[in-house]
């Protein structure tokens, strides 16, 4: 009796430990699961902060478009200094005979002294050379500049000779690799070939665009990428990207560092990279993406080289999209035509009479069309087209110098290549403007679908947008995206991929990161880096926007209690950033207290410009206003300071300055100005160092690594 | 009163629809039927499995398609919301639950432990992030 009850007693013990036990494992998974939860928004919450931050930049660059041409209908110069300065702004490029390219970017001449420790190239490239190219790169070395321009004339050769389209097939090597955008990120680059192998005979590789910007070595990708590509000429393919393109890399850095001519030699090199790749006829690869125009017939007869900047900043209508040609007042066509002999210097004396806008703006679009005619008559350069002219670098107004002369079908060249570069796959279906990039279309299943028939296409490859997990399909898998700069925003933030195709064009994928960093830390640990960087990107652009913002604030505060609540404050924050971003999910990392519920705005603002200001003595204000436009200054900067010296008059910088703020219509004074410049340490004979400049105002805690996505570049 | 009850209300809804347009990848307004889990619970919410099953039941369609309407989603989770359901669970119940599995009272309990206690003894599904995050 005893021991049965005893056994009763102990199985009900056990019963009960064991129910408990349960009820404790489910406890803690409830506990676990929220956890979880609460990770993931937060990843995504971060990502969208991040990539509507990165979209909303391109977008400024439509704005700065519009500056330009703002400057061209409204600028009334009130001194020839000015109009001096105007002109010269828009009179941007030279443009060159083949010869004469070879005779500015001459490197024959430069001499490799024996001091130099790095790598010796010589032409016809070997695969030696390769191998200690990436050796000396691993080891932190340069190019010898001469070295650098010799292989950018042989890749321009080697260049001109490809089509538009190149075709890869997989009889000749077992498979095909497809890598995305790189960005300048070359451990990612080195990291490919350690994983893949190196480009061979037998190993193809397919570059699929934007090597450059952003990431900080931009130049010895593009000298990895050029050398292969000239060792195995039939093995490597690569295709031009959206940021292959001089007005883009102007507003993301790609430039002042590295001198005029490997500048200049960038610039000729670009515009003759294919711009889409075949392979076996049925998986067709570019950059960005497609939309319903996409016509290859035409893409492979352009002439490719004649875009050197696809930015022309025209919108098209999304009911006709049909490209209109701009209408300039009275212009002639009759400047357009190449006279038989020289003929004086154009330029008039006299300026016409400053007070009517519109004869100064066609007066500096005839000054300005005249002295190219000018220059390239005493360059005995005709028009005709089979010669070898090359493109001049252009500034976007010097595009709309050119509208005249283009005719509807230059036009519709134009939006083919943007159209390919610039364009992003959506869910829905149809073709419409793509706006938050500027440039390109949206286009849905419906457009893939039509494409892959016409062409009897088996699925695109196409990158253009950074993917968490290195690549993504849409479309049915009709359309995968690669992309291959793994911590794209920030350490943790993505992994990056690349794409392998046999034969049979099934794709085998292999993600990486590119930072030993990233592999220790935990999911949590990571995914809260990467959340600090963006909010701390998110934080400048709210100061970015303090005075829109406690305009909006004080809309809810009729009373002006200096308060209110979350849901206005959330409201509010929208209508003026306009980053369609969840702002109440956002708001505990954004805002720390509050009373009662209610916010004080005005000291959260202070709170937000006490982070961002490195130079106390200047006024918030003017530090806001920076802030705000601070990459289209950079690009204007840049093409102001035109030998890319990184120095510009003090003078120069008051013309910008008072330009910009004039189309900004920010209320700036001289002593605004003035106090500006004189926080700035400038010493050099009046030139303002204008890296110094931007230096200035950046963010005050930079992240401790070296890898820094918001870098100079 | 009312006005305010109103402006509470306003605010979760707009709270929700936040939330939810975090996970709807198609901007269509559904997000796939999977993903509830982490709205609701990101919306500061814990509960049981068990208990989400039964709230999805009240968001599905009829003939479930895999996919969530969100006009379908606003007024439960309001209701959710307002009625303060599946509220967190206290600090001290936590710390207690962890030692009731803790049967040798070492004061911890290894990976293994917790895997196998989640696996088992609970309704949790291998979770390969567990490894992850702790």
């Amino acid at each position: 009796m005893g021991s049965s009850s005893s056994v009763n007693a102990n199985f009900k013990y056990a019963l009960q430990k064991s129910e408990n036990a349960f009820k404790a494992a489910v406890l803690i998974q409830r506990w676990y699961r929220r956890y979880v939860a609460r990770l993931e928004m937060r990843r995504r919450c971060t990502w969208r902060i991040f990539q509507s931050i990165e979209y909303a930049c391109e977008q400024d660059q439509i704005k700065l478009h519009d500056f330009f041409s703002y400057l061209m209908d409204h600028f009334t110069p009130s001194s020839s200094k000015e109009r001096d300065f105007i002109s010269r702004m828009f009179i941007s490029g030279e443009s060159f005979k083949e010869v004469e390219l070879e005779k500015y970017c001459d490197y024959e001449s430069m001499e490799v002294p024996d001091s130099y420790t790095g790598p010796h190239l010589s032409f016809p490239l070997l695969p030696d050379h390769a191998t200690a190219l990436l050796e000396a790169f691993k080891q932190k070395q340069q190019l010898h500049a001469r070295y650098v321009l010799n292989l950018l004339h042989e890749t321009r050769k080697h260049l001109k000779q490809l089509p538009n389209i190149s075709h890869v097939s997989t009889c000749y090597s077992e498979e095909v690799t497809v890598c995305g955008d790189l960005h300048g990120q070359l451990d990612d680059l080195f990291l490919i070939f350690y994983k893949n192998g190196l480009p061979s005979p037998s190993k193809s590789y397919v570059f699929n665009g934007d090597f450059v910007d952003r990431g900080k070595q931009s130049l010895e990708i593009l000298i990895v990428l050029f050398t292969f590509l000239l060792v195995y000429p039939n093995e490597v393919h690569l295709n031009r990207g959206n940021h292959e393109d001089h007005m883009v890399n102007l507003r993301y850095g790609f430039s002042a560092v590295h001198g005029r001519k490997i500048l200049k030699m960038i610039q000729n090199v670009f515009c003759w990279l294919p711009l889409a790749t075949l392979i076996d006829q049925k998986v067709l690869i570019i950059h960005g993406g497609i939309s319903d125009t996409t016509d290859l017939d035409m893409l492979e007869k352009i002439k490719r080289h004649k875009f050197v900047s696809v930015l022309r900043g025209k919108k098209r209508k999304e009911s006709n999209r049909n490209v209109e040609i701009q209408e300039i007042n009275g212009e002639s066509k009759a400047d357009a035509s190449p006279a038989t002999g020289p003929s004086p210097e154009p330029r008039p004396a006299q300026a016409p009479s400053m007070t009517n806008r519109l004869e100064f703006s066609k007066w500096v679009r005839q000054t300005v069309q005249e002295q190219i005619e000018w220059c390239r008559r005493l360059a005995d350069i005709s028009d005709s087209e089979e010669e070898e002219e090359l493109t001049s670098s252009s500034c976007v107004s010097m595009a709309d110098l050119d509208a005249p002369c283009w005719t509807r079908q230059e036009e519709q060249k134009q939006v083919s290549i943007l159209d390919i570069l610039w364009s992003d796959p959506m869910p829905q279906e149809g073709c419409r403007e793509n706006t938050v990039r500027g440039g390109g279309c949206y286009f849905g299943p419906d457009v893939t679908e039509k494409i892959l028939e016409k062409y009897s296409l088996q699925f695109l490859i196409r990158s253009h947008e950074c993917k968490h997990e290195g690549y993504e399909f849409c479309h049915n898998r009709k359309v995968l995206t690669i992309f291959s700069a793994s911590n794209y925003y920030e350490i943790g933030s993505n992994r990056g991929a690349y794409v392998k195709l046999g034969p049979d064009l099934v794709p085998h994928f292999v993600q990486y990161q590119a930072n030993k960093t990233a592999h220790t830390l935990t999911m949590t640990q990571r995914i809260s880096r990467v959340e600090e960087s963006a909010f701390r990107a998110l934080r400048e652009k709210l100061f970015a926007h303090t005075s829109g913002l406690i305009s909006a604030f004080k809309a809810y505060d009729k009373d002006g209690t200096g308060r209110i609540t979350l849901s206005n404050w959330a409201t509010a924050v929208e209508s003026v950033l306009r980053l369609g971003l969840p702002w109440r999910m956002l708001r505990p990392q954004l805002v720390r207290s509050t009373a009662d519920g209610l916010l004080e705005y005005k000291s959260w603002l202070e709170d937000l410009a006490v982070e961002q200001r490195s130079q106390e003595h200047i006024q918030s204000g003017l530090l806001e206003v920076i802030y705000r436009n601070r990459s289209n200054l950079e690009t204007i900067f840049r093409i102001i300071d035109r030998d890319h010296s990184g120095l510009i008059s003090f003078e120069e910088f008051h013309q910008t300055w008072k330009l910009f703020s004039s189309h900004m219509n920010i209320e700036l004074t001289d002593d605004g100005i003035n106090d500006l410049v004189r926080s700035i340490d400038f010493n050099k004979d009046g030139n303002i160092d204008f890296n110094e400049f931007l230096e200035a105002f950046r963010l005050v805690k930079q992240s401790q690594d070296s890898h820094s996505s918001r870098g100079l570049w | 009163m009312f006005l305010f009850a109103d402006r509470v209300e306003a605010e979760i809804e707009k709270k929700v629809i936040e939330a939810f347009e975090v996970f709807d990848h198609e901007c269509n307004k559904t997000v796939d039927v999977r993903e509830i889990g982490s709205i609701v619970r990101s919306l500061g919410c814990y509960p049981t499995e068990a208990e989400l099953q039964e709230l999805l039941a009240e968001i599905e369609e009829e003939e479930p398609t895999g996919y969530i309407h969100l006009e379908k989603f606003i007024p439960v989770m309001r209701k959710v919301l307002l009625e303060r359901s599946y509220q967190p669970i206290p600090e001290d119940v936590l710390l207690h639950a962890f030692e009731a599995l803790d049967e040798n009272k070492c004061g911890y309990l290894t990976k293994e432990q917790l895997v196998k206690y989640m696996t088992e003894e609970g309704n949790m599904t291998p979770c390969i992030s567990l490894g992850w995050a702790l």
